[in-house]
Formats: structure tokens, C-alpha cells, sequence
């Protein structure tokens, strides 16, 4: 299983996502820097991490959607390849037009977090087949601008086609329908605001709700 | 020589110099400073850069220990944390810019504490903080809470850095001058530590990091001085911070440092430029030239002096090896930012400036540092201050009338409530190896790849040091020592803010000296020496009409070391059945305890005196503690601070969410000083191994008495001695203590 990560200017949960990529793939992911204008060959999986990346200036996502490498990235997804979002990186994906919507200023205006309860509205998805439909999950959020926006009917179509992966369950920042984390047409990009790989090990995070997402992939990838 | 204005002398007195002063500048020049000069002098001579007024008194604590690499000196102090790494850490403080512009002021306290850690070498993994707000209801507190955490957490998450702990307090003497002192701790190779002597005559001198703008100008100058009520108009000297540049720097420094390019290297802090290099050759015993013209400038038209005395942030000097300038630029022009070798090192032992081919400065290094001025400021004696603080013995106090609303009481109060509303605001697991959060005795983070655990906390109880100097900073010392062994990790050593008032004042020399007294008694008694630190003088304001000075208050920063990150003991009640016991002998002292201030409105003067502070029992107690965690006999541990043991076994029922029946309390007597009154050296533990403990116990000749069990949804207090239970809900409690916070700063408070 070989994996990547883009790292931005201001990127700072590069490495978080490299561990827990390295810790379930077994293998060392290729950190690959925003001014390349390719990915390496035979990547199943590519991870767009969080943090503030050109310092979250103009707007979140905003610049680093235009960098070199997330054109390779464009064509990588529609490849099929997985591509994995988090946080700044779901603000990323957006930006790219990778995914649909936006992601606002928190509702609360304040920076937020905490550990959050989410449900997994569709456990079919190749990122979610390790939990159950329905399934209660905890994963830590922090973020500033994780208020998902979009219209009303780009809302019922990707709940209607399935494409929101999970939700909040209770308020944390004013998202549309409570979403928290959604997958494009085809199913193989997801972006979400909470970070799983901050929850990767019971003991050192209090849970490990977010590992089964990396396993489920790595499955679902075969 | 370019000579613009002569010296007159209230140029002299804008630029903070007095007129004693001023004589040795023309003593050691030789002749009449030009404008820059004297600009350079005033930098180097403010009470910020020189430590003139506490510096013959910081001498005077103990610094060293085994495992200390590098003590106060350079940018933070190092520590031997094992398998050849450091960790590498200091606390500063940002108080005068904070309270002009909180966000700003805040945020570049942090950025400007995280460049003195990463310049030594280190990646910082952490930042704690310690703040002291004036009076909730102050018409101004709002927003400058509002603006202080924004600021640091709109720095510390944008650089990825988590900030895990804190402590924050009220007091109504800070309503005028809020204080901000932010810690950053870092994790090194030993053999890569960095140093800020220059050496090498002719080697290059490099500026990298952000270009130098208007910005800040004279901050050193204006935070060594008291506000008045013009203060607001002195806005233009606080710096702008660019968290986004910061955290380039960080990569770019530390991948440069991977190599073998840097000879030396410091941040450009508190007097920027000036500072920087002046320190640099002063401490290498060598001479610097500057061509002021290759100064990477973000405005045009900026004059030497400018350039000199600008706190723009986000800047480096380093000194190169010959020949690696290519190789390094390469590195930085990479990460997107300014390189420019602005200077070399020279022989003689002075500061040139060169600018449109001339000089404009050309001073003596000697008399900039090493020989700036040094002040035994007058001291008021031990009786004097006692007389002019008349703090009166504590008389005859009522006992607690009704429990339950007392302890509620306590828990929605300012200093003890929950600051959730605050931490989650803080980007707190960013690295994921955050293992104990915010909200326990201290925070843990894993030393990345290893099975160690850092643990780390700051505090200070400014009231105590207000009551008795020399008893509060022992206190403040001790306090950090349990919490760092209430996780089960060893103390190592500590960083100090020490925030006081003017020092032209002999009583606030003797808060001075008295805390320090007291902390250097501590540190040497615990084996916690001092390794770093900060001084912030004249915390005093007129601004709200009083000249008012501060509570004395040294924070300290602690930082312990756990062998295995996964044995650490936190503060919540885990099962069930469960005994609670008290470790440490209560003395039932409720002097300057919150639950007079808070229930029976006694403070400051009429609170008699703090709790007094047994080092040896501390450091037996500790001691214990941290084995009997090691050897997994606690399940959870707690120390007794503020509010006392009720407060603490209430916090700990609430992090579990399990009550407790607390029946033992009438063999003890009176209940209100036995739970609520201040006693040092304390801990909440719980065991399902009670015998073991006991036995440890006795055989350590410590006090330890079993006090109640684990169980239920709400507290009962048993007290035999009114005969009366005080039962309160965990609800009801919770409600308490996570009111206060979201309840003052309400929905708009990101407007405020």
C-alpha cells in the first residue's frame, strides 16, 4: 500500500496524518511539497493534511488549492486514486472544486477544539467500511472555519446519492445538515473536518475511533 | 558622521535614559551619541533588555544540577531528558503590549517565546500560559480576555504548536496592566544544540525571516515603563504578528540546523536587530559590522535608527560558516523568505553601522552589555513591608453555614471555575501526542517516537506572595513541583516570569526579593533548580485611576520528566468503590484561602497569612506520590490548591464523572478548614489497593487518611460535626463550575 502527503507552506498535521498512515499501510508515506507538479507512481492513497496552510490568508484553502501539485492531485483522484482531506485539507478540496460546498467561519466565530460525537451517516463508503451505519464515533475537531455551506440542492443530492460520510451529533460549528464529512461523485475523495489521525491509539488519545477509518480504506483498497 | 537633531535632554528623557545614565553613555562614548546611538543605548539600557534592577538579586538562585545542559544566559534553558536528548524551554512575558492591543500582544508573546526555544535548536511541542486578569465586570476585561485568547490561539494553532495547559486568575489590581507570559517547551538532539556567540572573525552575518517595518519601534523602552492614561496612543509600539511566517521560519531554521552551516544564531525579540547582534558579539567577545543598506525592508525611506530599534517579528541574525551562505539561502528561499548577509564579525570589539557609505554608529559592545547599568535598588525590610501591606492576623472565622452552597459557590468562582471556554479555543492535540490535556494538575505530551512523557505546568498564587513574598514564591514553586508529581513525573527544573511593579519602589523591591528568596530556598530543596526566565517591571497603571501595582506575581514554569508517558496518573475518579484518601497532614490553615475571599469576604489585608510551606514535607510527599504512582497503587491523584481539599475532590469527580461519599471529615473536626483551608503539600489520591498505600504511607512517616469512597452521581460530605450531609448532584456541580467562563463572555464574545 503506498501512500502520500501534500505538504503546504503552513501544513501542520502533515506528520499526524504520515504516522497514522505509516502506522496502519505499513509503510513510510512519500511527503511530497506543494511546488511539485507530480505525484510519485503507484499511489493508492493521498493525503491532504490539516493546519493553516499560507497561514489561512485570503481565505482558507484558498492558495494552496492553486499550488502546482494539486493539479497532480486533480488528475490522481480522477484516476481513481483515494484521496483523503482533512481539515484545512477538506478546505483544500473545496477550493479545488474537488468536492462541492464550502467551509464558513464557525457559526460560534470562536476556534474550536474538543473531542466531537459524529454519526457515520453512510458506512459504505470506501472510507467508512470499518463502522457500522449509524454507528456512534468520537474524533477531535479544531478548526476555525469547519462551517460546511452549500445549496440547497447540491444538500439533498449528496444526501440522496449517499455522499455524506459523517455527521455531527450534536452542535460544534453551524455546518449545513450537521455535516461533518463528505466523498465526491465516484467515492474515492473524502473530506471531513475532525481529524481521525489524532485518534489512532487508545491509550495515548482515549480512543482509537479514527484508526478504523485508515483500516477500512486500506481494506476497501485491497 | 551624519548628525540629525543634537541631543538634547528630553530626547534623552523620551528615550527612558535618565540623566545618570545619559553621563555614562557620553563617559563611554567618548563624545556625544548621534541619534541611533543614543536609540541603541535606550534599547540596551530599558529595564527589559538589562535586568538592571533585578539582576544582582537573580544571581542569587540556584541554576545548576546534573541534568541542567545550559542555565539562564542564552535564548531558554536546556535540561538532560535522557537517550541524548534536551528538552529546552523558558516562560516570558508580553504584558504591557497585551493590555495596549490583546490580540496582537498576545499572539507575538507566543511567537516571540517560540523563536527563543527554536533557535536553540529545538522543535516546540508545547506552549502553556499563565494570565492575570483584573475584575470580570471591568468595563474593558471583555475584551481584552476576548483579545488575549484569540491571540494566542490565532499564533499557537496557525503554527501548530498545541498550547496544553495554563493557569488564569482575577484580581482587581490587574485592571490596568492584564498580564500575559506565555512558556514554550522543545525537544532537542543534544549534539544539536545551538548557541548565540559569534565567532569567527570575517564570517558572514545573516538576517533571514520576515522583512523589518515600522512596527514596534521603542517596545522594550515602553514596556519598562509604567502606563498612565495616554497609554492606548502607545498602540504603534506593539508588533504584528505573522503566524503563517513564523512557522516557515521554524522549518526553515530547522532544516538548516540538520547541517553543519550555523555557527551561531539568535532571534530578533525584544529590541530586534540591536539586541540580537549586540548580544551576539558581546557574548563571543568579538566586534560586528552591519551595512544597514542590505537590511531586507518592508517600507522605504526606514533610517538606521528605525531599523534598529523595529520589534518586527519574525526574524532570525545567525552568524555562517564561510562558504555556506549559497547552501543556506537555497534552504530559505525555499521555505519563501528574506535571506540577506547583512554584516560580518570583526575584531574589535565595537558596533559599526555603515549605511549610504557612511557610518552612522560606532559604539563600544562593552558598555552596551556586559557593563550596562546595574541597580541595588532601595529594598523596604521584612518589618517595613510588613507594616505597609498590613496584612492583619486572621481572627476568630464563622464556620460554613451551609456546605453544599459554599463549595458551589466556590466552583463557579473566577479563579477556580472551568477554563474550558478558553483551552478549547487552543488548538490542544496538534502532533497527536498530547496524553494528558488541559484541565488536569499538568499537561503531558509524549516526546514523539518515545515512550517518555514531558509533563509541564505554571503557576503562582499572587495572592499568597502579596500576604508574605517570601512564603508565596516558595509556594509558587512547591505548587508546581505537586503538580508535576500529582502525574507521576519527576520534577526537573523551571522557568520564571517574574511580573512585578516599579522597582523605584523600596516595597515593591521587598515583593522583589522576598520572592526570590523564597524560590531559591524552593528550588534548592526540591532539587528544581532555575534554568530560564524573564523579568517584567512595572506592572503598574493609572489608567483606571489609582496607580495601582499588581499582586506580585513570579509565575514559574515546570517541566518534568515521565519515563513512560502511559503510567501517569490523572486527576479523574475512575470506578467505582474506590477509597479516596488525603496524603498530607492537614493543618486546617484557611489564611488568604478563596473560600474566605469568596464565602466570608475576606482578602488581601484581612486574610491574614498564606499557608506555610514545608519543603521537606513537600518534596517527602512528592516523593512518594510519583512512586506510588509509578508502581500503579493510585488510580487518580489530585493536588490541593486553591479552595482547597473539597474543591479538589470535587474537580476530580467531575473529570470522572463518578461522586463520592466523603465520610471521615468528623473525626478531623470543624469541616470548613479541613476542606477548604489551604494546607500545602497535598494530595486527593484514590486506590483499590488502600492497604498498600497505607503501609508506603507509614513507612515514609506521611500522613495519609482515608476519607470516602468512589460512587454515585453526587457528592455527600458527611459532616458528623454540624450533623449534617451535604449532598450535591454532579449536575448541579458541573453546571457551577462551567458556567462562569461562557456566562461572562457570552455568544459575542469573538466580538468583544
Amino acid at each position: 500500500m503506498k501512500s502520500a502527503v501534500i505538504v503546504f507552506p503552513g501544513s501542520n498535521c502533515d506528520r499526524d496524518l504520515a504516522v497514522a498512515l505509516r502506522e496502519t499501510t505499513g509503510a513510510e508515506p512519500v511527503m511530497v511539497w506543494h511546488g511539485e507538479t507530480s505525484l510519485p507512481d503507484g499511489l493508492d492513497i493521498v493525503g491532504v493534511p490539516g493546519g493553516f496552510s499560507y497561514g489561512d490568508y485570503l481565505r482558507s484553502g484558498a492558495m494552496a488549492a492553486r499550488s502546482p501539485v494539486m493539479r497532480a492531485v486533480a488528475d490522481a483522484a480522477a484516476k481513481g486514486v483515494a484521496v483523503l482531506g482533512v481539515c484545512n485539507g477538506f478546505q483544500v478540496l473545496t477550493e479545488t472544486g474537488l468536492l462541492p460546498g464550502a467551509l464558513m467561519r464557525n457559526a460560534g466565530l470562536n476556534f474550536v477544539c474538543r473531542d466531537v460525537d459524529l454519526t457515520v451517516a453512510n458506512s459504505q463508503t470506501m472510507f467508512t467500511a470499518k463502522y457500522d451505519d449509524a454507528e456512534a464515533i468520537k474524533i477531535p475537531v479544531a478548526h476555525h472555519d469547519g462551517n460546511y455551506f452549500a445549496d440547497e440542492a447540491t444538500l439533498d443530492r449528496l444526501e440522496g446519492e449517499g455522499r455524506v460520510a459523517f455527521r455531527y451529533a450534536g452542535a460544534v460549528n453551524g455546518s449545513a445538515r450537521a455535516i461533518a464529512g463528505i466523498v465526491n461523485d465516484a467515492g474515492n475523495v473524502l473530506g471531513l473536518m475532525p481529524h481521525p489521525e489524532r485518534m489512532i491509539d487508545a491509550a495515548a488519545h482515549g480512543r482509537a475511533d479514527g484508526r478504523r477509518l485508515f483500516e477500512g480504506l486500506i481494506e476497501a483498497l485491497g | 558622521m551624519t548628525n540629525a537633531p543634537a541631543i538634547t535632554a528630553e530626547i534623552v528623557a523620551q528615550h527612558g535614559l535618565s540623566p545618570e545614565e545619559y553621563e555614562r553613555v557620553l563617559a563611554s562614548m567618548g563624545r556625544e551619541p548621534n541619534l541611533t546611538e543614543l536609540g541603541i543605548f535606550s534599547v540596551m539600557w530599558s529595564e527589559h533588555c538589562s535586568y538592571k534592577s533585578s539582576r544582582i538579586h537573580l544571581k542569587k538562585l540556584p541554576t545548576e544540577a546534573p541534568w541542567v545542559i545550559c542555565g539562564p544566559g542564552e535564548n531558554a534553558g536546556v535540561i538532560d531528558i535522557g537517550d541524548g536528548q534536551a528538552a529546552i524551554f523558558k516562560m516570558e512575558s508580553h504584558n504591557h503590549p497585551s493590555y495596549i492591543e490583546p490580540y496582537q500582544g498576545a499572539a507575538t508573546g507566543v511567537g516571540g517565546i517560540l523563536r527563543d526555544v527554536f533557535t536553540m535548536g529545538a522543535r516546540p511541542v508545547a506552549n502553556l500560559n499563565a494570565l492575570r486578569f483584573g475584575r470580570p465586570d471591568h468595563p474593558k476585561m471583555r475584551h481584552l480576555i476576548a483579545g488575549v485568547v484569540h491571540g494566542i490561539g490565532g499564533y499557537g494553532n496557525c503554527v501548530g504548536v498545541p498550547t496544553v495547559g495554563g493557569e488564569v486568575n482575577f484580581h482587581p489590581s490587574y485592571d490596568g496592566n492584564i498580564l500575559v507570559n506565555a512558556m514554550t517547551v522543545g525537544i532537542a538532539d543534544q549534539d544539536k544544540i545551538f548557541y548565540s556567540a559569534a565567532s569567527g572573525i570575517g564570517n558572514s552575518i545573516v538576517y533571514v525571516g520576515s522583512k523589518t517595518g515600522r512596527d514596534g519601534i521603542h517596545g522594550a523602552t515602553m514596556a519598562s515603563a509604567e502606563f498612565d492614561e495616554k497609554s492606548d496612543e502607545k498602540r504603534p509600539t506593539v508588533q504584528v504578528g505573522d503566524p503563517f511566517t513564523e512557522k516557515l521560519l521554524i522549518e526553515a531554521c530547522l532544516e538548516l540546523m540538520a547541517s553543519d552551516a550555523i555557527v551561531a544564531i539568535q532571534d530578533m525579540g525584544a529590541a530586534g536587530l540591536t539586541s540580537s547582534s549586540v548580544e551576539m558579539a558581546s557574548k563571543g567577545g568579538v566586534g560586528i559590522e552591519l551595512d544597514m543598506n542590505a537590511v531586507p525592508q518592508r517600507e522605504t525611506g526606514m533610517t538606521p535608527y528605525e531599523m534598529m530599534l523595529s520589534e518586527s517579528q519574525e526574524r532570525m541574525l545567525m552568524v555562517l560558516k564561510p562558504g555556506r551562505e549559497d547552501f543556506a539561502e537555497a534552504i530559505f528561499r525555499k521555505w519563501e523568505l528574506d535571506f540577506a548577509v547583512i554584516g560580518t564579525v570583526t575584531d574589535t570589539g565595537r558596533m559599526v553601522l555603515n549605511w549610504n557609505g557612511e557610518t552612522v554608529a560606532d559604539i563600544p559592545l562593552g558598555p552596551l552589555a556586559d557593563e550596562a547599568p546595574l541597580y541595588d535598588r532601595p529594598t523596604a525590610t521584612k518589618d517595613e513591608y510588613k507594616a505597609w501591606a498590613g496584612v492583619k492576623p486572621l481572627g476568630d472565622i464563622p464556620e460554613s453555614t451551609d456546605f453544599a452552597a459554599d463549595l458551589l459557590k466556590l466552583m463557579a468562582s473566577p479563579d477556580i471555575a472551568s477554563r474550558r471556554w478558553i483551552w478549547e479555543q487552543y488548538d490542544h492535540m496538534v502532533g497527536a501526542d498530547t496524553v494528558q490535556r488541559p484541565g488536569g494538575d499538568a499537561a503531558v505530551v509524549r516526546v514523539h517516537g518515545t515512550q517518555k512523557g514531558l509533563a509541564m505546568s505554571t503557576d503562582c498564587t499572587p495572592r499568597y506572595c502579596y500576604a508574605d513574598p517570601y512564603e508565596g514564591g516558595k509556594q509558587a514553586v512547591a505548587e508546581c513541583y505537586r503538580n508535576l508529581s500529582a502525574v507521576g513525573a519527576t520534577p526537573l527544573a523551571i522557568t520564571n516570569c517574574l511580573n512585578f511593579a516599579s522597582p523605584q519602589r523600596p516595597e515593591i523591591m521587598a515583593q522583589l526579593t522576598g520572592c526570590l528568596e523564597g524560590m531559591g530556598d524552593a528550588c534548592r530543596a526540591l532539587d528544581f533548580p532555575i534554568v530560564s526566565g524573564n523579568v517584567s517591571l512595572y506592572n503598574e497603571s493609572k489608567a483606571t485611576g489609582g496607580g495601582n501595582a499588581i499582586l506580585p506575581t513570579p509565575a514559574i514554569g515546570g517541566v518534568g520528566l515521565l519515563a513512560d508517558w502511559s503510567t501517569s496518573a490523572t486527576i479523574a475518579f475512575k470506578a467505582e468503590g474506590e477509597d479516596v484518601f488525603i496524603l498530607g497532614h492537614s493543618y486546617r490553615h484557611l489564611g488568604q484561602s478563596l473560600w474566605l475571599r469568596e464565602i466570608a469576604g475576606l482578602e488581601g489585608r484581612d486574610a491574614g497569612a498564606p499557608p506555610p510551606v514545608d519543603l521537606a514535607t513537600e518534596r517527602a510527599n512528592g516523593t512518594l506520590v510519583r512512586s506510588l504512582i509509578a508502581d500503579g497503587v493510585l488510580t487518580a491523584a489530585h493536588d490541593c490548591s486553591d479552595g482547597g481539599a473539597a474543591v479538589a475532590i470535587a474537580e476530580m469527580a467531575l473529570a470522572g464523572g463518578i461522586g463520592a461519599d466523603i465520610e471521615a471529615v468528623a473525626e478531623a473536626g470543624a469541616p470548613t478548614p479541613l476542606l477548604f483551608g489551604e494546607d500545602q503539600g497535598r494530595y486527593i489520591v484514590t486506590t483499590a489497593q488502600g492497604d498498600i498505600l497505607a503501609a508506603r504511607a507509614a513507612a515514609a512517616d506521611i500522613s495519609v487518611i482515608r476519607i470516602g469512597r468512589v460512587g454515585g452521581d453526587a457528592l455527600r460530605f458527611d459532616l458528623q460535626a454540624t450533623a449534617t450531609t451535604a449532598i450535591i448532584p454532579l449536575a448541579d456541580l458541573r453546571r457551577a463550575h462551567e458556567g462562569f467562563f461562557p456566562a461572562l463572555m457570552g455568544a459575542d464574545a469573538a466580538l468583544a
